[in-house]
């Protein structure tokens, strides 16, 4: 069998070490790309993010990979969008009011309530909705690790992934829908369980 | 993981730097690196070489826009904001210090904290040189200030002296997180022991 061939998006948004690293770990061959020519032939997209809503937007659109994204999620091949990767997806943030997001998934990224701690900055605990391919073999209640001031409200809440409660919000953790994934943790920081989610990312994008 | 490099001189930065790249190649969980930083450059080189956090402390007194600027280019989350904080003689709230805790800045703590959080921080470890090494518990009162005066997390730091100490400080002084290194580097306990510990006393915490 050969080994998956994944492009890690590239596009100034953050530190790419750790997702890299543990890409490499759970068995991808896995390349770092900044130009979008280069992930055509990819067969996984892996799309991180951290930062601030707008910021992370407006650098992907001038990275040149919107449409290379855009095409590789409508021939529904397969797709890992990490934090703010995740919230890039939906149709607005509340961060950046009047900055479009991608529109992918129906619903919009909310801020958690005031009087809250934020970012939520620690481990907490994913629950299953449905049979999330993303989350196979991981119990309900496993730990994972966050870094979010900002959250994804679905339009449909019974889109297949995980829920996690911070500061009395419920709110989707983690997607996996079709060949569609995202997570709202950081996998690549959560220890065994986040190798899990990445090993079983690798296997999907086999199948 | 916090690594604070205490001297940080700058021959000793590059082994540093090769320590902090082959724990990320191996150790799959947040890694904060401290110790010398000043500039957005140093912000740069410590997540080249596989940080997820950076700290800074001596550094956001002499500059504090290089708090803005790495929480603006690297986001909030990955912006550490450190305090070495000393009790008032007259008992007047606590006082900042630089330099590893050896000069006073006449900043007060609980509005630099404050400052730290509107200069874009993402989280604020409180170190208290009062119970530093004194292993008698974290400084709750000067902790539970903190917690209140900012919305981001609060990591206490200083005086773990055993498991309860941390139960305490996360309890009573509403911290987020206890930092912990001589009870661990000892051999006195360990990590998994100390989760077991705060579990058993209704701490919310992972289990290892």
């Amino acid at each position: 069998m050969r080994p998956v061939k994944l492009a890690l998006i590239d596009y100034g948004a953050g530190n790419l070490h750790s997702v890299h690293k543990a890409l490499e770990y759970s068995g991808a061959d896995v390349s770092i790309t900044a130009d979008p020519a280069d992930a055509e032939g990819a067969d996984a997209l892996v799309l991180p993010g951290q930062g601030h809503f707008r910021q992370v937007m407006e650098a992907f659109l001038e990275s040149g990979f919107e449409p290379v994204v855009r095409a590789h999620l409508a021939a529904e091949r397969p797709f890992l969008g990490i934090c703010v990767g995740l919230q890039l997806l939906m149709a607005s943030s509340e961060e950046a009011p009047g900055v479009p997001g991608l529109g992918v998934l129906a619903g919009t990224v909310k801020r958690f309530p005031k009087g809250v701690s934020v970012p939520q900055m620690g481990w907490n605990q994913v629950f299953k909705t449905g049979d999330p391919a993303l989350l196979a073999g991981i119990p309900d209640g496993a730990f994972v690790y966050f870094a979010n001031s900002y959250y994804v409200d679905f339009s449909d809440e019974s889109v297949s992934g995980t829920t996690t409660e911070y500061g009395g919000v419920r709110f989707k953790s983690a997607v996996s829908h079709g060949q569609l994934y995202a997570t709202q943790f950081h996998p690549e920081k959560s220890q065994v369980v986040g190798l899990k989610v990445l090993a079983n990312f690798c296997t999907l994008t086999r199948l | 993981m916090v690594f604070y490099d205490i001297t940080a001189t700058s021959e000793g930065r590059s082994a540093m730097l090769d320590i902090i790249t082959r724990t990320a190649e191996m150790c799959f969980m947040p890694l904060t690196v401290g110790g010398g930083v000043r500039t957005l450059a140093d912000f740069r080189t410590l997540f080249l070489a596989g940080a997820d956090k950076v700290s800074i402390n001596s550094g956001a007194v002499s500059n504090p826009q290089a708090v803005r600027e790495a929480a603006d280019h690297y986001g909030s989350q990955a912006v550490v904001f450190s305090i070495d904080a000393k009790k008032r003689a007259n008992d007047s709230g606590w006082e900042v210090f630089v330099a590893g805790g050896r000069r006073a800045t006449g900043l007060d703590v609980l509005e630099w904290a404050v400052r730290g959080q509107e200069l874009g921080a993402g989280e604020i470890v409180l170190n208290s040189i009062d119970a530093d090494g004194m292993k008698t518990g974290y400084d709750v009162e000067a902790t539970k200030a903190v917690a209140q005066a900012v919305d981001i997390p609060v990591i206490a730091s200083g005086g773990a002296g055993n498991a309860l100490h941390m139960r305490d400080v996360l309890r009573d002084a509403e911290a987020d997180a206890a930092l912990a290194a001589g009870i661990f580097h000892s051999g006195q306990t360990t990590v998994g022991k100390v989760k077991q510990l705060l579990a058993d006393a209704g701490v919310h915490v992972r289990l290892v």
